[in-house]
């Protein structure tokens, strides 16, 4: 696997919140965490990602042990995130944002800002704009694409399609798919978990920090308890 | 070691040290220096209520304390018939002008005419009572500083007690503490620690520049003591006989009796306010205030009115360091404007109540005694500290004569070090919250 | 002509005066701004950082003159500014490492930033009184003016002119160029891009690679050396006075809350903003309506709106209103 995350355990302060889970992604695929509030799915990422220090359980990336690494220097293994909020910065221009994101791989920048322009049209228009002045899809699109712009070879998407509207996630989620087409390994929580499920090579529905069904996107669509429980039928 | 054995040590290696200076240098300046480090826990308890209840910062510390100084002037000092006579009209005519404008303001302001329309017309208010001002009170101020410059050119005060202005030093600051609150108490809290520290510099230039009211740079001297003159105690029998019978020397008791008499009114004052404070930090008010002070979207939800409660707050704080401000004067007799730097009057107190423990009365009484302390003794540790490190230097080299003249700043150099280190190694303070 | 007497009056009195102090205001409110924006805190230490620099640049000026160095018509402190802008950089690095940094690193409050900003400025202020005492120094030596009121009379033949001090051109060409260059620094290079970046978004920066540490000695580097352009031109505009820092801090908060805390080009803008209404206020205009208004109009009174001893007050007046009408101040502060 390309990324192993195995038997996580952990939470904030005295309270676990993850007990022990474990996710993981080939390259060239999509993986999805859905689950109920509060089930752990943020935490899950962010534990990989190495904002949230693991009592037990390790993550292996890219056949690497990163499990004590910092998220900075997780980025620079190659691994690019979203988080749900705050994931832009709106007081500067679009391409400036992408140099921001550039920052750590600068020889590839005119290649990437280019990937990223041309899977996002719309970027490209708007690079001298604010990104503060952008509508809520737009800011998606920047923030994707400032996490591209690391070079990353997984990708992780923290609600991405959170608060935006239902158009807009459709392309959202097109989008993705073609990200994951170029080989890089994408892993993302959701809450419309259905539309998720339906692009997804593999699924993970997490209850309590546990893993209650680990499956193929669409043997979990087509599970009936799966359905019932978790998809409102 | 308990809480209570805490206090019992702290305050006693206190009180210690100032019998050590009485022994040592003389009971005058113990005594002196104490009755100073009264005034600073007054104004300590003051901004405690404001920073240790309320989380409220307040640099305009030293602008409530002059206001307090101004208090005491206004209050005690008599009248001053001629230049009441020549423009006591022409100022009583701009007050009654100001405040037209500033009620038909709030008037205007509480209609119901559009934002644009209550700004123009409040600001043409503003300007017809400045144009006003100018015909009616400019002369009269003119008239008034110009009767004896030398010796009055002011309007003098009401000649009473001058025990009432503390009374009314209190009531002046708490009314500045309203104007000022209302503004910026809905803000973030660094806004207010600027905003009060430019109300500070504003209340001391009027002070310095208004000279028909407090003759500005000229200060008022001879202010009426609300105790005995040490001349008359050493003209009154009773007092030599009292001296000789148990063999004191007449001129030094007759200024420590002096000195005892204001440090017992300080006392009754301090002693008056701990007890309010205390009560005051365990009825519900004070706990509320913590919860707002911890967690103010919390509080906010619950439906306390923390806008309305912070204002209670800081025109309370404010108004005690008016009140100690005009106990200062009271016992300086002398009303000086130049003498009020925010180092010395705003900065110092946050130091006393940082270092007591924020938020803790005995912690604000505690941090006034020992910062006040070390403020004065900071002067001759400085000048032993640079003797000591220049000594390898010839008498005369100029390097040195330059340090030991400034040796004095050291206090502030001090100050700073012991803040910072207060605040990095025991942020909580002499005396936690709570303990 | 008596519109242009007018004029010139004005801008002896008027905008040469505020353009010069505003030049010297709004180098200070930049520092303070940058600190606030990547710090996020209030430094009222900012004032004494300015004296700092400018003592040492006082002190080494007296050791060049001791040497018979000096600058030709221009003052000799010019001469030694780099020194003090290294020793201020240098003081503020070790402000940084010693005070600030733990409270950083612990994610402290703002408010606790600020008492240890406290703490620095008493440090400071005592440093500097020990050092160099608190009396007034004066040390302009360069010719005092570019042209005199005299000189401008004698060449125009109007009957009022103005003079342009040597300091007054200094201080207003030594901000334009420092403004110049801070703002295509943060514009245009990487590393300003990356103070802007983190200002805007501490967690995403930390994400995109960029260097906290390097972020926030670089504030200080630059927080530092303006302080001391500041305050060196200021000392040479006025006269070094110790206790005038603090004071200061007034109208330079004022100016960085005026155009937006947070953001420089606020700060800039706020400086100009907060002198030259200082001025305007407190300028009697009597000789100026005289020459205006029709014969036999002319006001007897001063017609100042506020005697000149209130200048400071000005500052406090345009701030509370900018917090009642618009708390974000003119350029909605916040970040970089």
């Amino acid at each position: 696997m390309f990324l192993n995350a195995e038997n996580m355990l952990g939470g904030y302060g005295e309270t676990t919140i993850l007990n022990g889970c474990s996710i993981s992604v080939e390259k060239g695929e999509i993986a999805v965490i859905v689950g109920p509030n509060g089930a752990g799915k943020s935490t899950a990422m962010r534990a990989i990602f190495g904002m949230l220090n693991l009592q037990a359980g390790k993550v292996i990336f890219d056949n690497q042990d990163i499990t004590s690494l910092k998220p900075q220097e997780r980025v620079g293994k190659g691994m690019g995130f979203v988080p749900q909020t705050n994931n832009v910065f709106t007081s500067m221009t679009v391409l400036e944002n992408m140099e921001i994101g550039g920052f750590i791989n600068k020889d590839r920048f005119e290649e990437n800002v280019q990937e990223v322009f041309k899977l996002f049209p719309i970027l490209k228009e708007k690079e001298k704009q604010l990104v503060g002045e952008l509508s809520g899809g737009q800011r998606q699109q920047v923030a994707v694409g400032r996490a591209l712009m690391t070079n990353p070879k997984l990708l992780m998407l923290d609600e991405p399609t959170a608060g935006v509207s239902p158009i807009v996630v459709k392309e959202l989620f097109e989008k993705i798919i073609e990200i994951s087409k170029t080989g890089i390994a994408i892993l993302m929580v959701e809450q419309n978990a259905k539309q998720a499920l339906n692009i997804a090579d593999h699924g993970f529905v997490l209850v309590q920090g546990e893993n209650r069904y680990t499956d193929k996107g669409s043997n979990l669509l087509a599970n009936k308890d799966v359905r019932k429980a978790f998809l409102g039928g | 070691m308990s809480f209570i054995q805490r206090r019992i040590v702290v305050f006693s290696t206190f009180f210690f040290a100032i019998v050590l200076i009485g022994l040592l240098q003389s009971w005058n300046v113990a005594l002196g220096i104490f009755n100073l480090c009264l005034i600073s826990a007054t104004m300590a308890l003051g901004v405690n209520i404001q920073l240790g209840y309320a989380g409220i910062f307040n640099a305009g510390v030293m602008g409530f304390a002059a206001l307090g100084g101004l208090a005491a002037v206004l209050i005690s000092y008599p009248p001053v018939p001629e230049t009441i006579s020549l423009g006591g009209a022409g100022i009583l005519l701009s007050a009654i002008i100001i405040a037209i404008t500033t009620l038909a303001s709030i008037f205007v302001s509480r209609s119901y005419l559009s934002k644009l329309y209550k700004r123009i017309t409040i600001f043409a208010f503003i300007l017809i009572s400045l144009f006003l001002i100018n015909i009616y009170g400019s002369p009269a101020v003119e008239k008034i500083e110009s009767f004896e410059p030398a010796a009055s050119g002011f309007l003098g005060g009401f000649g009473l007690p001058i025990i009432f202005s503390w009374v009314v030093g209190g009531v002046f600051a708490g009314l500045v503490a309203f104007v000022i609150g209302k503004i910026t108490l809905g803000l973030r809290s660094d806004y207010l620690a600027i905003a009060t520290l430019g109300i500070a510099e504003v209340i001391i230039y009027i002070l310095k520049n208004e000279d028909w009211l407090t003759r500005g740079v000229k200060n008022v001297n001879g202010l009426p003591r609300p105790v005995p003159y040490e001349i008359r105690l050493q003209e009154s029998t009773w007092f030599i006989d009292f001296c000789e019978r148990y063999n004191f020397p007449v001129v030094e008791s007759s200024s420590i009796l002096v000195k005892l008499c204001y440090c017992s009114l300080f006392l009754a004052v301090v002693t008056i306010l701990f007890i309010m404070s205390e009560i005051a930090l365990k009825s519900p008010w004070g706990r509320m205030m913590r919860a707002i002070r911890d967690n103010e979207i919390s509080a906010r939800a619950m439906g306390k009115n923390v806008k309305a409660r912070h204002l209670e707050i800081f025109i309370l704080g404010s108004a005690i360091i008016g009140l100690a401000g005009a106990m200062l004067t009271t016992l300086e007799g002398q009303f000086t404007p130049t003498t009020y730097q925010p180092l010395r009057f705003t900065f110092t107190v946050w130091v006393m109540v940082i270092i007591g423990g924020t938020g803790n009365n005995y912690g604000s009484i505690i941090g006034g005694f020992i910062v006040w302390l070390l403020w004065v003794e900071a002067e001759p540790i400085g000048l032993y500290l640079v003797e000591l490190i220049t000594s390898p230097l010839n008498e005369t080299n100029p390097f040195r004569i330059q340090l030991l003249t400034n040796a004095a700043h050291m206090r502030y150099i001090m100050m700073g070090i012991l803040l910072l280190l207060v605040l990095r190694f025991s942020p909580k303070g002499i005396f936690p919250e709570g303990k | 002509m008596d519109y242009l007497n007018a004029l010139a009056l004005i801008t002896n009195y008027i905008l040469l005066p505020g353009l010069t102090y505003g030049s010297q205001l709004a180098l200070g409110a930049l520092g303070v701004t940058l600190i606030y924006a990547v710090l996020r805190f209030s430094n009222f230490a900012h004032g004494e950082i300015m004296s700092f620099g400018t003592m040492v640049c006082i002190l080494f000026t007296w050791l060049g003159q001791s040497y018979g160095i000096n600058f030709g018509f221009l003052p000799t402190a010019l001469l030694f500014l780099p020194i003090a802008i290294l020793f201020s950089v240098i003081y503020c690095i070790l402000l940084e490492k010693t005070v600030f940094s733990y409270y950083r690193t612990k994610k402290s409050d703002p408010i606790v930033f600020l008492i240890a900003s406290i703490g620095v400025m008493f440090f400071t202020a005592g440093l500097i009184r020990f050092i160099i005492g608190p009396s007034d120094q004066s040390f302009n030596d360069g010719v005092r003016f570019l042209f005199t009121v005299r000189d401008f009379k004698n060449f125009t033949g109007l009957n009022e002119g103005f003079g342009l001090k040597t300091t007054q051109a200094i201080s207003v060409i030594t901000t334009m160029a420092l403004c110049f260059l801070l703002f295509w620094f943060l514009n245009k290079t990487r590393t300003g891009k990356s103070m802007r970046a983190f200002s805007d978004n501490e967690d995403l920066a930390l994400l995109s690679g960029i260097d906290p540490n390097k972020v926030v000695l670089l504030t200080w580097v630059i927080a530092g050396g303006l302080a001391t352009f500041a305050g060196v031109l200021y000392g040479l505009d006025k006269v070094y006075k110790p206790f005038i820092f603090l004071q200061m801090l007034l109208p330079i908060f004022s100016a960085a809350i005026v155009g937006g805390v947070g953001n420089p080009l606020g700060a800039f803008v706020g400086g100009y903003i907060i002198a030259l209404s200082e001025l305007f206020v407190t300028f009697a205009y009597k000789k100026v309506l005289g020459y205006i208004l029709p014969e036999g109009l002319g006001p007897d009174s001063m017609m100042q709106f506020l005697s000149t001893d209130y200048k400071f007050a000005v500052s406090f007046i345009i701030l509370v209103i900018v917090l009642i009408l618009r708390p974000t101040g003119i350029f909605s502060g916040k970040t970089l």
